[in-house]
């Protein structure tokens, strides 16, 4: 096999394989959403955060707006911390609203913010007031059997 | 008298013993110092890039037939098995999450790996134990010519450069196989297949971490198979053994490597 021919496959070797890595970054891990755009880092605190990940994405009517960059538990208030990374490209008044949503029934969990009405906008490492924790099963099915018991109660006590 | 005799026999036991294990670690020992000599020897495999490309065009070329055909195929057996699964739980809607992952992360560089060490990593160590039983490497040394720059760094530099490109066109063609299955034969609904794999596909932490993983299974994989063919016993038996313990050790070294480069790139995120 002569040279030239040897240079040929290899670079349709080559070729082939920069081809395969560039599908696999475009069509499957699609480059778009890997942005290097600038954010900015609020905080907010939740009395429970359920099933949240680090990486988790931030929704705003549906829409990713960040992603969650860090979850710490708080010392003093006995709370989470989340750090959530927004694009700076996404403004949101200051007295925006954090709760932490699940999609679907057993969907991976995520935040979702509801804008407020305030004229000043949310600044870096400002924190977000109005949160509202995840909702766990656990306490919903509590909830539920608690006041049923007292239904039943107050239904016997009237008779 | 007897107890001479069993403390003789102690000795003798306890003498074989250490003679095995000094005998291994002078073997890693000499491994590791070939290696560094490779590295350092490189410069004739970079500058003449020819001699590479030669080798890239045994190793890598002549070994993508067996990369793209069982990319397919592991792509369509997990395309098929993953959505029996999957719509047991009515989600069969992530079958593309499951295929691209499961590929660009674990089987897409081990598979490939594997392979290449079965037909690449074998045929390196074959051809260079047999330079040493036919006695070419002894001639270069005679005419002054150093055979690690000139036989082995080539060979290690193009299996280097091969094996990532070899595990991406078996990541790409078995999503490529699996999209034929899943959308094309089953019916999953083919927006739905590249959307949530494209949502949870991550470039750094999936696809750039499949890259380096397969590098490293690369270096090794390369690594052993000169090694062993610069190592053998220059007869025909001697390089029968020296292919078959290429085979052996880089298959080992690719799973017990890739274990615990999956537990240092995929476990930090989510156990905080």
């Amino acid at each position: 096999m002569n040279r030239a021919t040897i240079d040929a496959w290899v670079g349709v070797f080559v070729a082939a394989g920069f081809a395969a890595l560039l599908f696999l970054a475009l069509k499957v891990g699609n480059l778009a959403t890997f942005s290097s755009a600038q954010t900015y880092q609020v905080q907010a605190k939740f009395a429970n955060i359920g099933g949240l990940k680090i990486r988790a994405p931030i929704k705003s009517a549906g829409v990713v707006v960040g992603r969650v960059s860090e979850v710490r538990f708080d010392n003093e208030s006995y709370e989470a911390l989340v750090t959530l990374n927004l694009d700076t490209q996404y403004q949101f008044p200051r007295d925006t609203a954090a709760k932490i949503l699940t999609s679907g029934l057993l969907g991976e969990q995520y935040i979702g913010l509801e804008a407020g009405g305030d004229g000043v906008m949310l600044k870096q490492d400002d924190r977000l007031r109005l949160t509202q924790s995840a909702v766990v099963l656990e306490n919903l099915i509590s909830q539920f059997l608690f006041s049923k018991a007292a239904e039943d109660k107050d239904a016997k006590e009237k008779k | 008298m007897t107890e001479g005799k069993q403390a003789g026999g102690l000795r003798r036991l306890f003498e074989r013993l250490g003679a095995a294990v000094t005998a291994r670690i002078w073997r890693l020992g000499f491994a590791a110092r070939f290696f560094g000599y490779m590295l350092l020897h490189s410069g004739t495999a970079l500058r003449r890039f020819q001699l590479t490309i030669r080798e890239i065009y045994f190793a890598g070329v002549q070994s993508l037939i067996i990369i793209l055909v069982s990319g397919l195929f592991v792509g369509m057996v997990l395309g098929l098995q993953g959505y029996e699964t999957l719509q047991r739980y009515g989600s069969s809607e992530a079958l593309g999450v499951l295929v691209a992952l499961s590929l660009v992360r674990e089987l897409g560089p081990v598979v490939a790996g594997l392979l290449f060490a079965s037909r690449a990593g074998s045929a390196i160590t074959a051809e260079i134990g047999l330079m040493k039983a036919t006695e070419q490497i002894a001639a270069m040394e005679m005419m002054a010519v150093d055979p690690i720059a000139r036989v082995v760094a080539p060979r290690f530099w193009a299996g280097v450069i091969s094996m990532p490109l070899l595990a991406a066109l078996f990541s790409a063609m078995g999503i490529f196989g699996g999209y034929l299955v899943g959308v094309k034969l089953i019916g999953v609904d083919e927006g739905a297949f590249w959307s949530q794999m494209q949502a949870s596909v991550d470039l750094r932490e999936d696809i750039l971490n499949g890259v380096i993983k397969s590098t490293v299974f690369g270096i090794a994989v390369t690594w052993i198979a000169v090694f062993e063919g610069y190592d053998a016993q220059p007869t025909a038996e001697g390089v029968s053994s020296a292919t078959t313990r290429t085979v052996v050790t880089s298959s080992l070294a690719i799973l017990a490597l890739d274990f615990m480069l999956t537990a240092l790139m995929f476990t930090g995120g989510n156990a905080r």
